[in-house]
């Protein structure tokens, strides 16, 4: 008979073990964030089909402070969603060659928050044009 | 040998599976000189304090890939992590995480085989060649396309790393998926049709949600985790363009 006897580790509470994957959990978790302003939007998008008197309400919601609360709130959210997004970016590319030389991780990082810092003013911008 | 100069706490985990019913801590302190690794701080433990203790290890440079364990709970290679810069400790040692435990700091390490075997990590020619036609020619654009992924020792940290593996051990893994993209990637290989079902199976690269620890662990940055996710977009890729494809025609 054999002797062998392998034991398993318990997985449980894995993520809190490394700060890496604490991070990773936070990362992850930011997503909801996302998702809620997401239907934040869609919220308004239902008011504005049911109406002037509808669409009024939403936009008097939009403005009390609860919700310029949880408007700060989702910001920190989504912020620390796109910093960490853009750092593990380059992970999942290709290697990008231009005039010969791979582009290097950190400048793909760097191009992706400027982008995405470029994207958010210039929506900012339209809607205070629209406004 | 330098005199040893300090003296270090080593806790290491340890299972002798004929006494133990789970693993338990023991600790040694062991005198250390600057040019010491945690390997040689371990076989100090082996030839001075206890005989039984157990852990693999072979070339004692970082290319063998054997010495792998968990150090302070991060997965290293103890040949290339020195005492010095853990000092003062303690420090701690255990077998790496996600594998079964055999004894000490001995892992079962079958299903990382297993894998290993299953993605045909060598190069199958497109075609039958013959001698007289000599030698396959490379350029250095087709060369720098794998090389980065053809680095790997297959020390299974990124394996450690992975807490997807951890939690399901039918995910092909890290190092088993780099592999496979040196290979396809490689201009002499026609061998990818053969590795794909792996890589495109639920279990093959979608069990990642890019977590990303593993290319960060890795000691001969071979950036598994690129491999990994590269390959997601071509097997989405495969998988929708087969309806464009005329029907009968190859991939």
């Amino acid at each position: 008979m054999s002797a062998r006897k392998p034991y398993r580790r318990p997985m449980a509470g894995w993520w809190k073990k490394n700060p890496y994957f604490v991070e990773y959990m936070v990362h992850e978790g930011t997503a909801l964030f996302v998702a809620a302003y997401a239907l934040i939007l869609l919220a308004g998008l239902f008011a504005l089909a049911r109406g002037e008197a509808a669409w009024n309400a939403f936009a008097a919601f939009l403005r009390s402070p609860p919700s310029l609360l949880l408007h700060g709130v989702l910001l920190l959210g989504f912020l620390y969603h796109t910093w960490t997004w853009f750092n593990i970016m380059p992970r999942t590319l290709p290697p990008i060659i231009i005039s010969g030389e791979r582009i290097k991780p950190a400048t793909i990082t760097r191009a992706g928050l400027a982008a995405s810092a470029l994207a958010s003013v210039a929506l900012y911008l339209i809607a205070r044009i629209a406004a | 040998m330098k005199a040893a100069t300090r003296t270090i706490r080593i806790e290491v985990l340890r299972y002798r599976p004929e006494q133990d019913a789970e693993p338990v801590v023991q600790a040694f302190d062991v005198p250390f000189t600057d040019d010491m690794s945690v390997l040689q701080g371990l076989q100090y433990i082996k030839d001075e304090l206890d005989g039984s203790l157990s852990f693999r290890w072979s070339c004692r440079m970082a290319i063998c890939g054997s010495c792998g364990m968990m150090i302070n709970g991060v997965p290293k290679l103890s040949c290339s992590t020195f005492l010095r810069d853990l000092y003062p400790g303690p420090l701690r040692v255990e077998a790496l995480a996600h594998f079964p435990i055999e004894r000490d700091l001995v892992i079962v390490m079958d299903d990382f085989i297993t894998k290993l075997h299953k993605i045909k990590p060598y190069i199958i020619p497109k075609e039958a060649r013959s001698l007289s036609q000599g030698e396959y020619l490379q350029t250095p654009e087709e060369l720098d396309r794998y090389e980065q992924f053809s680095s790997c020792i297959n020390c299974m940290l990124c394996y450690a790393a992975c807490p997807q593996y951890g939690l399901n051990s039918s995910f092909i893994g890290p190092a088993a998926m780099a592999l496979v993209h040196r290979y396809n990637l490689d201009t002499r290989d026609g061998g990818s049709a053969e590795r794909n079902p792996y890589v495109q199976a639920e279990e093959g690269v979608f069990n990642c949600t890019a977590v990303g620890y593993c290319s960060e662990v890795c000691p001969k940055d071979v950036d598994p985790a690129n491999a990994v996710n590269v390959n997601k977009t071509e097997a989405a890729k495969d998988y929708f363009l087969r309806f464009l494809r005329p029907k009968g025609a190859q991939a």
